[in-house]
């Protein structure tokens, strides 16, 4: 089984500042894995790489057993319109939301199905409506983000994601901005996607919902997978100190 | 038929230009530095809650920002005289009104500086029981001043550009001997080419500073 | 003071400083409708992955952003003919000087407007699949043009004033009328107070106008 998605010698580097430093990872279909690491260890910087905001250095993306990009001398190379085609089968959710200031919130879901995938006006719209039901926000569907609550936000922002029907979704700290009262929301609303069987590689620093959301946990150090497994292992017991270190210092993680 | 350009003749007579750089840059510093010092008080009047202090200037202010300055200045050499019955100078009536137009935009800037300036520095010092004299002096202006810094040097540099209309109520700056040589040696393509040049390089050190000013007022916040 | 105030020769040439008024804003309108074009155009250019384009586009705006528009005026009136072979009339010189130089600014305005938008509306579009040309039309600009839209009628006022300019080279604007005017009827005093009531009611109207788009601006999407 080559997975939905496979990860072959990953590398990125910003100038002289090696962040990724050989990253070799599979997914199954519907695996949900949490990514732990400290900070500046590169996690944002893989999640991006999976659905090219950031170009690889080196090494393989592989989707769905297609590889992506062509073999060029010194190195890959990507096509605009190959990676725009990717990234309507990979949802991102950002930890500012990034939700579209001057479209309502039914504007903001119904926009990729409308202006990406060619969906029609009513369907899109219907879509959106049914998205954002889902998320609990059926009532919001016409305000603008600047009127909705930081979790609200945040909400509409996975519905956004969902409404172009992906294949897996990457969440980048998707609770780091919101007031703690706010976070509970849409956690829970994450782990709804996890009850639907979904794929979804998340980046968190809330090792409690890490435990009770992945099927399988990684932790990087320095740009490498330094530990890995399912969350009792990694988080109960881990093997390595460094692993220790880290969730010893997030004293007020609770399972 | 290609034009042949005669650069040389127009750098043959560098001391008429060198001169009117000269009258060009008196103007600048003597508008400029006249303009900071009334714009400090038409700012803070401008800001007052009396009356009698915040209607006149802003009543300047707003005359001086929306008239072209050359009216402006033809005003103050040809209408201004008949008023007073005192005939001044071209020079000085140039100098008058840039400064008096200039220092209506650098009250806006003092204005808006001081405004920027968070309440809680204001009731810092009013707890230290500073007089606002002592506070304005000691705690408000100098935060606020490194903040007008790029707005002051953009100011600096529209003025710079302004003082070429002086040649038009023959004053003898730069652009005034211009157009005097583009008329006596019937080039005028050269001469303007030159003048822009020399224009050129005067302001644009300008421009650059305010962008470098911006620049670290970014990264460092304004403190520092 | 004694000066007795007589505005009789403003009254009695009406028609003509009207009509230079007139003059004045059909200048402007046009300036500014071409200074927008070229200030497009030369933001595309900056922006542009070309680096030889953006460099251009950059001398260009800086040097028409550093030097006096009176410069431009007189070298485009007298200077460019000998180049082109071409004579220029003075309205056809000043349009170009006003638009050339507002369009250096208004390209500014556009590219600053652009660069403003915050990475994350970019990421978005783009984690969406949409294509660059789409993202720019769907996300980019309609929250780029709220914010270009202050600056860019504040740069118009200014050019309004410059057209004042275009007196020096004799094109029958306002100014230019006021001052045929004056020396006939030696009332400068009377004369040029009204050109600039003139002009400072015209554009403080304008910039009264401007206030209330600022304030709808501002109000935005909520
Ligand atoms: N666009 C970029 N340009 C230059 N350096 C970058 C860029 N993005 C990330 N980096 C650098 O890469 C390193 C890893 O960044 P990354 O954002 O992946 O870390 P992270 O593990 O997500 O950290 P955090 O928990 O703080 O979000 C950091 O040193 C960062 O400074
Ligand atoms: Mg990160």
């Amino acid at each position: 089984m080559s997975g939905i998605l496979r990860l072959d010698g990953l590398r990125k580097s910003f100038g002289s500042n090696e962040v990724l430093r050989g990253i070799d990872l599979t997914v199954q279909q519907g695996e949900r894995i949490a990514i732990l690491g400290a900070s500046g260890s590169g996690k944002s910087t893989l999640l991006r790489c999976i659905n090219f905001m950031e170009v690889p250095s080196a090494g393989t993306v592989t989707v769905a057993g297609t590889p992506v990009g062509e073999e060029a001398r010194g190195g890959r190379c990507y096509r605009p319109a190959e990676l725009a085609r990717l990234r309507t089968r990979i949802g991102m959710i950002f930890q500012q939301f990034n939700l579209f200031p001057h479209m309502t919130a039914l504007q903001n879901v119904a926009e990729g199905p409308l202006s990406v995938l060619g969906v029609g006006r009513a369907e899109a719209e219907a879509r959106a409506r049914q998205h954002l039901a889902k998320v609990g926000l059926a009532e919001k569907a016409e305000a603008y983000p600047a009127r909705l609550s930081g979790g609200q936000q945040q909400r509409v922002a996975i519905a956004r994601a969902l409404a172009m029907e992906p294949e897996m979704l990457l969440f980048d700290e998707p609770t780091s901005a919101l007031d703690p009262e706010l976070v509970g929301e849409v956690l829970e609303t994450i782990l709804g996607l996890s009850r639907e069987g979904r794929t979804m590689l998340l980046v968190t620093h809330e090792l409690g919902f890490a435990f009770h959301f992945a099927t399988r946990v990684i932790f990087l150090h320095e740009g490498m997978i330094h530990e890995e497994g399912t969350p009792e292992q990694v988080l109960k017991h881990p093997r390595q100190d460094r692993t220790r270190a880290f969730i010893g210092r997030h004293s007020t993680f609770a399972f | 038929m290609e034009y042949e350009f005669a650069f040389g003749e127009i750098l043959r007579d560098w001391d008429l230009l060198a001169r009117g750089i000269r009258l060009t840059a008196a103007l600048w510093v003597i508008a400029f530095v006249t303009a900071l010092a009334a714009g400090l008080f038409l700012g803070i009047a401008r800001m007052s809650p009396r009356r009698a202090l915040n209607w006149p200037a802003t009543a300047y202010i707003e005359i001086f920002r929306n008239t072209p300055v050359l009216v402006q200045l033809v005003w103050f050499y040809y209408a201004f005289p008949v008023l007073t019955g005192v005939q001044v100078s071209p020079f000085v009536a140039a100098s008058l009104g840039l400064c008096l137009n200039t220092s209506a935009y650098c009250a806006e800037i003092y204005r808006a500086g001081l405004q920027s300036i968070v309440a809680g520095q204001w009731e810092a010092g009013r707890a230290l029981g500073m007089s606002e004299a002592t506070l304005m002096r000691r705690i408000i202006l100098p935060q606020a001043l490194r903040r007008m810094l790029p707005a002051f040097t953009n100011r600096a540099v529209e003025l710079a550009k302004m003082t070429s209309i002086a040649s038009v109520i023959t004053v003898h700056e730069l652009m005034h001997e211009a157009r005097t040589m583009a008329t006596q040696s019937f080039l005028p393509l050269e001469t303007f080419t030159v003048v822009a040049a020399i224009y050129f390089i005067l302001i644009y050190p300008g421009t650059l500073g305010a962008l470098l000013l911006e620049r670290r007022l970014a990264t460092r916040g304004g403190a520092a | 003071m004694s000066y007795q105030w007589d505005f009789s020769p403003v009254w009695r040439n009406a028609g003509p400083l009207l009509e230079g008024l007139g003059n004045t804003l059909w200048l402007s309108g046009w300036s500014i409708l071409l200074g927008l074009a070229l200030g497009l155009g030369l933001a595309l250019l900056r922006l542009s992955p070309s680096r030889i384009a953006s460099v251009a586009a950059l001398v260009v705006i800086e040097f028409y952003r550093n030097t006096p528009p009176l410069v431009h005026f007189f070298w485009i009136f007298f200077g460019l003919p000998i180049l082109i072979g071409v004579s220029m009339s003075p309205f056809t010189a000043a349009l170009l000087a006003l638009s050339i130089q507002s369009g250096a600014f208004f390209a500014e305005i556009f590219r600053g407007g652009i660069v403003s938008i915050e990475r994350g509306q970019w990421e978005a579009g783009r984690a969406l699949g949409m294509s660059e040309a789409r993202l720019m039309r769907r996300i980019i600009l309609p929250q780029a043009v709220r914010r270009m839209i202050p600056p860019l009628m504040e740069r118009s006022f200014e050019l309004v004033k410059t057209t004042a300019l275009a007196a020096t080279l004799a094109y029958g604007e306002l100014l230019y009328r006021a001052m045929v005017i004056a020396s006939q009827t030696f009332r400068p005093l009377e004369i040029y107070t009204a050109v600039a009531v003139i002009f400072f009611s015209v554009l403080f109207l304008a910039s009264l106008g401007m206030r209330r788009v600022e304030h709808v601006l501002r109000r935005g999407h909520r």
